[in-house]
């Protein structure tokens, strides 16, 4: 009985973090200024365990180069033991780790979108391993709440 | 007792998931804002505040678009929100308006549709694309000017036409849509059985249904990693792709460990090493077609050397840009796709 309660618990918890169906793309718009949402981003991601491993400039990048933009950064991000251990085990992951997030300002919003770590899950066959991907997607849910909540603030 | 606990939490799922009164407001920021804007005014995706736009489309022709999304087209297919969900969206975003939502009308428009495709040519081609492909770029991000509020839409779509009546089709035309490029075409100077023939152009272009095509466009999944074996060492590997990097006009930005920044400096595992470059036209032609493309950006392989064998790998666009839902980002990847198979083969002669 014991072994049935916790999946049920697990499943639960889920299901009331995330839609029934999951989308590809995980998407969030803050009313949040970009300096504000990169830092709640920042903060959230780090209260979830995971290291921020680069920020990318992708907006520096192309007004160096000329071109007219406007805030634009990648975020990458991931939990070191995890991130080895799926590289190792599965070599068709390595292409996509550490996982990405873009940032980028649209006006006086910030809109922010990952790829569902659901699509990770699709790659490889272990049940086992698959639940570590489900976890990621309720953390992401999780830190985009953060910035909703931060911008309502 | 245990028992109990399992059932008390087996009706707590259930409770969960039973789907009371939703919230439109809360839907719409969950599903909607992000693309759309909090206010509706637009982003990513296009607006849909305008009180013209609102003025004119029915409730039906809402939820069918929500429902079946606009295939290529960015607008995704909500097909697992609930109808019950469907309309509490719908209620919140008519509740920009203050004029009741009109009444959707189902009857058939007939004309002449070879003297419409002459009408269409004329009068619609400029903003409407060649066979009603629509206008390019996305919403008012990145790829045009801010103080456009609105895109021409794609008549063609599947998704579209799925959603519009005729008569929808026909006020639009008649009535135009004001605060959009969008001017009425009888004031321009068609009459209404000219507007009734582009009508009946316009909706030639409905071949299959919605269905068929949605489940047509998810069955062509493509390996999700390109993937090469280097018969080199892995420096060697390296240094044949910085320069296979370099030959393609592209800008090398860095080489570093796949765990840089997730261990100690200097203990990353030395056998997994990450190349990351950019064309930088390319990028910026990339978010003018999709600024959410960038999460996959700037562009990298990973060389990995195990076991003896070193490997190169890199994230396959023809399969990442189905999830993006764009055709012009379908067109990009594709190309992306022959250059990023062209720097593998060139790193591994």
């Amino acid at each position: 009985m014991k072994s049935l309660i916790q999946p049920v618990i697990a499943v639960i918890l889920l299901s009331m973090t995330m839609p029934l169906l999951a989308n590809d793309l995980l998407m969030v718009r803050t009313s949040q200024t970009f300096p504000e949402a990169m830092l709640a981003l920042q903060t959230s991601i780090k209260e979830h365990g995971y290291n921020i491993t680069r920020v990318q400039r992708i907006d520096v990048g192309l007004t160096g180069k000329g071109y007219k933009t406007d805030k634009y950064r990648v975020v990458f991000v991931g939990k070191p033991e995890e991130i080895k251990y799926l590289v190792d085990k599965y070599p068709v992951l390595a292409a996509f780790m550490p996982p990405q997030i873009s940032i980028f300002a649209e006006e006086e919003d910030t809109v922010l979108i990952t790829a569902n770590p659901s699509i990770y899950a699709d790659m490889i066959d272990d049940e086992k391993d698959k639940v570590i991907f489900r976890r990621w997607e309720s953390d992401v849910y999780s830190v985009f709440d953060d910035l909703r909540n931060a911008a309502a603030e | 007792m245990r028992m109990r606990i399992y059932i008390f939490l087996v009706a707590l799922l259930f409770s969960v998931n039973a789907d009371s009164a939703p919230h439109g407001d809360q839907l719409y920021v969950t599903h909607c804002s992000s693309c759309h804007g909090l206010d509706g005014m637009g982003g990513v995706g296009v607006p849909i505040a305008l009180t013209s736009f609102l003025n004119s489309v029915s409730n039906e022709f809402l939820k069918k678009t929500i429902r079946h999304g606009r295939p290529g087209r960015i607008m995704p297919a909500f097909a697992y929100l609930s109808d019950a969900q469907l309309v509490a969206i719908v209620k919140y975003i008519r509740s920009w308006s203050d004029k009741p939502a009109p009444v959707e009308d189902t009857t058939t428009i007939v004309g002449d549709r070879k003297r419409g495709q002459q009408l269409f040519t004329k009068y619609c081609i400029r903003c409407h694309g060649e066979d009603g492909r629509g206008g390019q770029g996305t919403g008012v991000t990145l790829s045009r000017k801010r103080d456009l509020p609105i895109i021409a839409p794609a008549l063609n779509n599947p998704g579209f036409l799925a959603a519009a009546s005729d008569v929808m089709i026909r006020d639009t035309i008649m009535l135009g849509r004001e605060g959009t490029p969008m001017t009425s075409m009888l004031v321009a100077g068609l009459s209404e059985e000219d507007i009734n023939d582009i009508v009946s152009y316009i909706r030639s272009w409905q071949k299959s249904s919605i269905e068929s095509i949605q489940m047509d466009r998810h069955a062509r999944q493509e390996p999700p990693v390109i993937v090469m074996d280097s018969p080199y060492g892995l420096d060697e590997t390296v240094e044949n792709l910085k320069q296979a990097i370099i030959d393609q006009n592209f800008t090398l930005i860095r080489v570093d460990y796949l765990e840089h920044g997730l261990v100690e400096e200097g203990k990353e595992n030395k056998k997994q090493v990450v190349v990351h470059f950019c064309n930088f036209d390319f990028l910026f032609h990339a978010l003018a077609i999709d600024p959410r493309v960038g999460m996959f950006l700037p562009c990298r392989v990973t060389i990995i050397e195990k076991d003896g064998k070193v490997q190169l790998s890199t994230i396959n666009p023809k399969r990442l840009s189905k999830l993006f839902n764009n055709q012009e980002l379908d067109q990009a990847c594709d190309e992306m796709y022959g250059v990023y198979s062209k720097l593998l083969e060139d790193a591994t002669l």
